[in-house]
């Protein structure tokens, strides 16, 4: 069997529609995920236990389940309770619920990385408490761990084909459909493959170059 | 909707499915730890030609996701006249995948144990593959044990996706009865309570090993 | 006529970047030799130690090791650099104690001191746990053998790390300032032990210290290095009594008014 560059080459057009699509899925999932990662991590560190406990648990179970299920979740069961979602619009809530979990462990780690003297002189200004979250503690806690966001960011944008379960139209599911129509999986999955994989290598590199711009070391997940 | 609740006859498929999820999981976790030592310590080598492959499959792995390996395995290398069936790409894609993350981790980890370590036993004339297996592995080992717990659930969470290459694991199963009993809530709550508590099996079982292995020489919070 | 040397260094130079740590080195050391190496902080002390430990390639100049090239090996009659082979057989005759003890934190105290003649001079494990039970009680840590490092204080650390060495029966062993990480109160302990290394055993040993009277006390030759040079090289009461060079005087002045 051969690459049959014709095939590739045609493919290539409808590909780079769904690539659109799951680089949207990707950005509004990431935008919900930056926001409820904060929602968490702040209801974490709560003084009202019947608040921190349960965004505790929330995030541990988020983080130690499939997002497969957690899609199939959210499009089966959803609609039950009278909430009707488009896929792409389930897609969206589910990776950005999914990675909620994970960027919420990020804040948590860059707002320990805050000195003490900072709450303290805080204390001393007399700010309250949303002053000193808004002011204070997150410009210092965010910027250290933008890599770190960055590597979610990535991840992220490679757990998306998980969608073409629900039959979101991005690149995977292209590809799929494209696959049947031709009977050839060879050239659009190779094709898919290639643009995961250039397009998460210059990703890492932006977040390489993020890194040394902020001076940073991150783990990447 | 009425409250949910949980029916006994959901059980016994989901408990078959749950088999097919933890084989998969144990092959793959085989195929991982292999994967990851290999790749880790070929990319620290000194041979190009020994590095250069190393690097590739772990920039490959890491750079397009689970699913598409898996795909790409099941439907495009049998073009090629290979066909592995299945299960047995599911545990290799898989097994390899986390692999390719282990391997940054073993070789983060073979970085960290400082130079002095190895000073040393270049002092006492221990040969290059001394050195490694005798001094710095096993304290590498101990630093891996936390960043591989976590590659470890992320495998688990990955064996999910082979129910859409016709593996009829727990998830698969799960989406069986929901087709047959439209119980939807019920069936996927019950799912996630059941990978949940595999994970927290993983976690449990992850931090008995690092303290059986490290209590009686790290100090408390990690050496200095 | 003298016994050969048994370190023979000639032409010896080695260069960071741009910065030359070792110039142009010339030395012989004779067997049993106690060779004091003092000099300011900078001076390329640890990095000359470390070149004769194989730790570091030097960019030029030779060491031979009774008589034998550290670097080169003889084949067919010509030079070739050592393989793996050549390097290890030459540098089992030489042993080292670092600064900071450099102990496996993963292995007792005892077995810190037997990996090696297990697994490198092929003792069985039991001729190797009574040679470092010996060893062990000769430092005075005959209760320690099966405290891992983290348990053992520093100057217990740096005991162990001697004994580690000595096992190995090197001819010429390398003690690089092994005082200098300790606390004040547990430098006593290790210097004895050097000590009674110094009287006992017909080893070379060439000891880097920043401790002038205790390199007046051990050795029988001190050399003075300064910017990657030996400036003076002479015996004890001479170079600390009447040093001839002017950075030598220096040195010392500095070094008793910090002292
Ligand atoms: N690995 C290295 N890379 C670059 N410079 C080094 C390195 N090791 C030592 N140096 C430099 O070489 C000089 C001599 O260092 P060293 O041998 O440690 O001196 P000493 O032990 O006498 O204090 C110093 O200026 C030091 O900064
Ligand atoms: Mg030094």
């Amino acid at each position: 069997m051969r690459i049959d560059w014709g095939a590739a080459w045609s493919a290539l057009p409808v590909l780079l529609q769904g690539l659109l699509v799951t680089l949207q899925v990707t950005l509004l999932g990431m935008s919900l995920a930056l926001l409820l990662g904060l929602v968490w991590t702040l209801s974490r560190r709560s003084p009202r236990r019947w608040i921190s406990y349960p965004a505790a648990g929330f995030v541990e179970a988020i983080r130690s389940t499939p997002l497969l299920v957690q899609v199939y979740f959210l499009f089966y069961v959803l609609p039950s309770y009278g909430i009707r979602l488009s896929p792409l619009a389930t897609g969206v809530v589910a990776v950005g619920l999914h990675y909620s979990a994970y960027t919420s462990e990020v804040y948590r780690a860059g707002i320990e990385g805050v000195p003490r003297g900072q709450w303290e002189a805080a204390i001393a200004l007399n700010l309250r408490p949303l002053q000193t979250w808004m002011s204070i503690i997150l410009p210092q806690a965010i910027p250290p761990v933008i890599p770190a966001l960055g590597n979610y960011f990535i991840a992220m944008f490679k757990d998306t084909p998980i969608l073409s379960a629900i039959a979101v139209l991005e690149v995977m599911q292209t590809a799929k459909i494209l696959g049947s129509e031709t009977f050839r999986y060879l050239e659009p999955f190779t094709l898919v493959g290639l643009l995961f994989l250039g397009l998460s290598l210059v990703a890492a590199a932006l977040v390489r170059w993020a890194e040394r711009k902020l001076g940073v070391r991150s783990a990447s997940p | 909707m009425s409250g949910v609740t949980i029916d006994l006859e959901l059980l016994p498929p989901l408990f078959k499915g749950l088999t097919v999820t933890i084989q998969i999981f144990s092959g793959a976790a085989g195929v991982a730890v292999v994967a990851a030592l290999g790749g880790g310590l070929g990319r620290l080598s000194g041979r190009c030609w020994i590095r250069a492959p190393a690097t590739c499959y772990i920039e490959v792995f890491r750079g397009t996701s689970a699913l598409v390996q898996l795909y790409w395995v099941f439907y495009v290398l049998p073009f090629f006249g290979i066909e592995i069936g299945a299960m047995a790409a599911g545990i290799l894609v898989l097994g390899l995948n986390a692999g390719s993350y282990g391997a940054e981790i073993v070789r983060g980890s073979i970085l960290a144990v400082p130079r002095g370590q190895i000073e040393a036993a270049i002092a006492l004339n221990l040969t290059p593959f001394q050195r490694m297996w005798r001094i710095v592995l096993p304290q590498a080992a101990a630093a891996m044990i936390p960043p591989a717990t976590n590659t470890l659930i992320e495998l688990l969470k990955n064996t999910s996706l082979v129910s859409l290459i016709t593996i009829a694991d727990l998830t698969f199963q799960g989406q069986i009865i929901r087709a047959s009993t439209l119980k939807s809530a019920e069936v996927f709550l019950l799912l996630l309570a059941l990978y949940l508590a595999l994970s927290m099996v993983i976690r449990t079982f992850m931090r008995r090993i690092e303290k059986r292995y490290s209590l009686s020489w790290r100090p408390v919070g990690g050496l200095t | 006529m003298n016994p050969p040397p048994i370190v023979r260094i000639r032409g010896l130079s080695k260069r960071y970047g741009d910065v030359s740590v070792i110039e142009d080195l010339d030395l012989d050391i004779a067997a049993g030799e106690h060779l004091a190496v003092i000099g300011p902080s900078g001076s390329g002390k640890t990095t000359f130690l470390r070149v004769l430990m194989t730790l570091e390639r030097p960019d030029s100049g030779t060491i031979e090791i009774e008589g034998e090239d550290l670097w080169l090996m003889k084949r067919n009659g010509a030079l070739i650099p050592a393989n793996p082979a050549h390097l290890r057989r030459v540098r089992a005759k030489v042993g080292m104690v670092f600064q900071h003890f450099n102990l496996f934190p993963h292995m007792t105290a005892l077995r810190n001191v037997t990996e090696a003649p297990i697994h490198v001079l092929g003792l069985s494990r039991a001729q190797a746990a009574q040679r470092g039970v010996e060893l062990l009680a000769k430092v005075g840590l005959e209760d320690k053998l099966d405290s891992y490092p983290h348990q053992l204080s520093g100057g217990q650390k740096q005991r162990v790390a001697i004994a580690r060495a000595l096992a190995m029966q090197p001819k010429v062993m390398l003690f690089d300032e092994v005082t200098s990480a300790l606390d004040p109160e547990l430098v006593g302990e290790v210097l004895g032990v050097l000590r009674q290394i110094a009287r006992e055993t017909e080893m070379t040993m060439i000891v880097v210290t920043h401790l002038m009277e205790f390199a007046r006390e051990i050795a029988n030759r001190v050399i003075f290095f300064d910017r990657g040079r030996v400036r003076e090289d002479a015996p004890p009461d001479e170079i600390f009594t009447n040093p001839s060079h002017p950075r030598t005087r220096e040195f010392l002045r500095a070094v008793q008014l910090t002292a």
